[in-house]
């Protein structure tokens, strides 16, 4: 329930302009809660007499939650490797685990494993379960859900990170819902809270207008999906000592009511902007397909990937693999160069990591330039072919 | 074929944005508008009631409001719709929704095919579908990007994945989460506004679905929102001034030290 104290309110609206669902109403300056509040507490915030609340009536059974210890990962293998995601989440998941001064473990499934447990104790896992089976080898949700429900059931790990990517967004919300778990999709940020050690989860909502930090109080494990290319991982160790425990699940846990009839691997883009260290991106100031060819010579000599924002992909100019951003990839290079971009916060969610970010607008207020390292305020089309002449020459020289 | 196709009420993420002044969410205009992934959902379902026969009644938790996005389903082709909504759901996350929207489904006279949208733009999160699957017991399939075959047992279809697609099947009853790639959603016709103008809409409370009181809304739900805040901007604007031609000197100097 959200209680709004009026002996205390003063009714100065606030809480109404915060509101994004439209749930409060000032009715002779009273404020008025409607069906839609959805519980999100800026109201609270925001409110400077503090005349709101939000009360929560707890669940009447609890589960024990100190039974439950341990950091885990879900490592992704899909077409005979482990996915990155997976070596990114053991970087964070170590600095949790030791925070907690807990252990770190990680879960392997598929077919076809051999040496790949030891990679994941080399990024920081202290256990690996591994379960190689062939009827593993395609991803199904009824396979790997089992599975994955099965121990978490027995070894009862506190937190259970997974990677945001087709596979953990499609099997992950079948595992909390089955151990009663809360989960949180597509986190960008982790911490654990000082006092309780709770897991506070960050992620944008309402298409990165706003973000939100999320917490399941009084249920476990936490589960989260974790978006790609946003945490980082540890150095590789390869003298880093680890169990692995091989896992053989019952035979009826592994069968699937969907059958896999082909998998199919698509052509995948000439240049992967997620795996470039330099990113030369463009927008809607480069104005057609001509002012991207002069992105595409500058990415040529300075051996980078071109990337765009979404009003480029839009406008046709580029295809979207190519697009930054809240929906398109994230990408986490050395140097990112935005031409041309706004820098809408869509936008900025895919890039804002990135060590240097270069930034060219002819707009001094565009909010590009409260991301970039280095911001030229000018106009592309004389900035550009000035410096790919200089450039020219140095590979000339 | 039965098909239950669920669809919900969001606001136009295009109109959400920040008030640079209060650094808050200005809503003034934002509209109310149905998910648009839950749309490409409908199509999918009408299209199949079209080859198939059966009907589609579209099913939506949500505060009274959220009639207006059955009313415009029906105007998009569907025969039938359910209003989930009760003080008592309000606050849900997912793993609350997806027990009320099951208990629902469970309250329909059958159903072979579940269809959801690959996620509400409002939370972003994709779960309810997966979680919803899980509840009703019966097999998923998430980012369906293309039908090819649907018989009364089986369907046949493609999954986008990361790096493309997988060809795969399952036994009905069963449900889908589609993709935008799935089909270009019709606009209303003029019989189906006159029919969704008349439509009577069934309304289920919580008492409706003897629910457990535990599991709905803010109580039911596991996860809580601790805090919300404005996305923070790294903020040094380290400027490049002068000509053109010392800008471009600077630039080169600074691509130069990265490049080495
Ligand atoms: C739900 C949702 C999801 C979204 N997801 C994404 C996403 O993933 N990625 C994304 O990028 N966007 C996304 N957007 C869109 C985002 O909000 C912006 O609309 C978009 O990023 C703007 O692109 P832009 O910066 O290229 O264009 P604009 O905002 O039009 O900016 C063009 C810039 O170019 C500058 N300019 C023009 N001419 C010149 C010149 N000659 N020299 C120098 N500068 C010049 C202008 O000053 C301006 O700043 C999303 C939006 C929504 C609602
Ligand atoms: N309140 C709701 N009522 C009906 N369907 C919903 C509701 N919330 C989510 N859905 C369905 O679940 C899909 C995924 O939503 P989400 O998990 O919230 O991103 C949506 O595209 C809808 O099809």
């Amino acid at each position: 329930m959200l209680r709004i104290d009026l002996d205390i309110c003063i009714g100065c609206g606030v809480c109404e302009e915060t509101c994004s669902f439209g749930a409060i109403t000032l009715e002779d300056g009273e404020p008025r809660v409607d069906d839609s509040c959805n519980f999100c507490g800026a109201c609270v915030d925001v409110c400077e007499v503090e005349a709101i609340t939000i009360e929560r009536e707890e669940k009447a059974a609890r589960a024990d939650l100190s039974e439950w210890s341990g950091v885990w990962v879900f490592a992704e293998f899909r077409n005979k490797r482990i996915a990155p995601v997976a070596f990114e989440l053991l970087g964070a998941g170590r600095r949790l685990a030791d925070q907690l001064g807990v252990s770190l473990s990680a879960v392997l499934m598929g077919s076809g494993l051999d040496g790949h447990a030891e990679s994941l104790i080399g990024y920081g896992a202290d256990t690996v379960y591994r379960v190689d089976h062939p009827a593993l080898a395609h991803f199904t949700d009824d396979a790997y859900g089992n599975v994955l429900e099965d121990l978490v059931r027995e070894h009862k790990p506190e937190i259970v990170l997974a990677g945001a990517t087709a596979i953990g967004r499609s099997f992950i919300p079948r595992v909390a819902t089955t151990v009663d778990a809360g989960l949180t999709a597509d986190c960008t940020g982790l911490e654990i809270r000082e006092e309780d050690g709770a897991l506070l989860q960050t992620r944008p909502a309402f298409g990165g207008n706003i973000m939100a930090t999320i917490i399941c109080p009084h249920t476990r494990p936490q589960m989260a999906t974790v978006r790609p290319m946003v945490m980082r991982p540890n150095e590789f160790d390869s003298d880093r000592q680890g169990e692995i425990i091989d896992v053989i699940p019952d035979a009826n846990r592994l069968e699937s009511r969907v059958r896999v009839l082909r998998s199919v691997m698509e052509e995948q883009d000439k240049v992967n902007i997620t795996e470039a260290d330099i990113v030369v991106a463009g927008g809607r100031g480069l104005e057609n397909e001509k002012g991207f060819a002069l992105l595409h010579e500058l990415a040529d000599l300075v051996g980078g990937a071109v990337a765009a924002s979404r009003a480029a992909v839009d406008s046709g100019w580029v295809s979207y693999p190519h697009q930054v951003g809240q929906t398109g990839k994230t990408v986490c290079p050395k140097v990112y160069i935005a031409c041309g971009i706004s820098g809408a916060i869509q936008h900025v969610v895919g890039m804002q990591s990135s060590d240097t970010i270069i930034a060219i607008n002819k707009d001094p207020d565009a909010p590009i330039f409260d991301v970039a390292t280095c911001g030229v305020v000018g106009d592309i089309f004389e900035i550009l072919p000035q410096l790919l002449e200089k450039l020219k020459a140095r590979k000339g020289k | 074929m039965k098909i239950v196709v669920c669809i919900k009420q969001v606001p136009d993420a295009k109109d959400v944005r920040l008030d640079p002044k209060t650094n808050t969410l200005a809503r003034e205009g934002v509209a109310s508008i149905m998910n648009p992934y839950d749309r490409h959902a409908l199509e999918a379902g009408v299209c199949l009631k079209e080859q198939y026969g059966g009907t589609v009644t579209v099913l939506t938790m949500g505060p009274p409001q959220a009639e207006e996005v059955l009313r415009d389903a029906v105007a998009c082709g569907a025969d039938e719709a359910i209003l989930v909504s009760d003080r008592a759901f309000a606050g849900a996350d997912t793993w609350a929704t997806t027990y009320t929207l099951a208990k629902a489904i469970e309250k329909l006279d059958g159903y072979d095919l579940v269809l959801c949208g690959k996620q509400a733009i409002d939370g972003d999160t994709a779960q309810v579908g997966p979680g919803l699957a899980q509840r009703l017991n019966i097999p998923y399939i998430t980012y369906a990007r293309k039908i090819n075959e649907c018989t009364r047992e089986v369907i046949r279809l493609e999954r986008m994945t990361d790096d493309g697609y997988d060809e795969v099947e399952m036994d009905l009853p069963a449900l889908l989460t589609v993709v935008k790639e799935i089909n270009e959603p019709r606009i209303p016709s003029l019989k189906g506004k006159m029919k969704a103008k008349k439509l009577q809409i069934t309304t289920y409370t919580a008492a409706d679905l003897k629910a457990d009181p535990n599991c709905l809304g803010l109580k039911g739900s596991p996860t809580q929102v601790a805090r919300v805040f404005s996305p923070e901007m790294r903020g040094d604007r380290s400027m490049i001034t002068g000509t053109v031609a010392e800008q471009v000197e600077q630039l080169f100097e600074k691509l130069e030290d990265c490049l080495s």
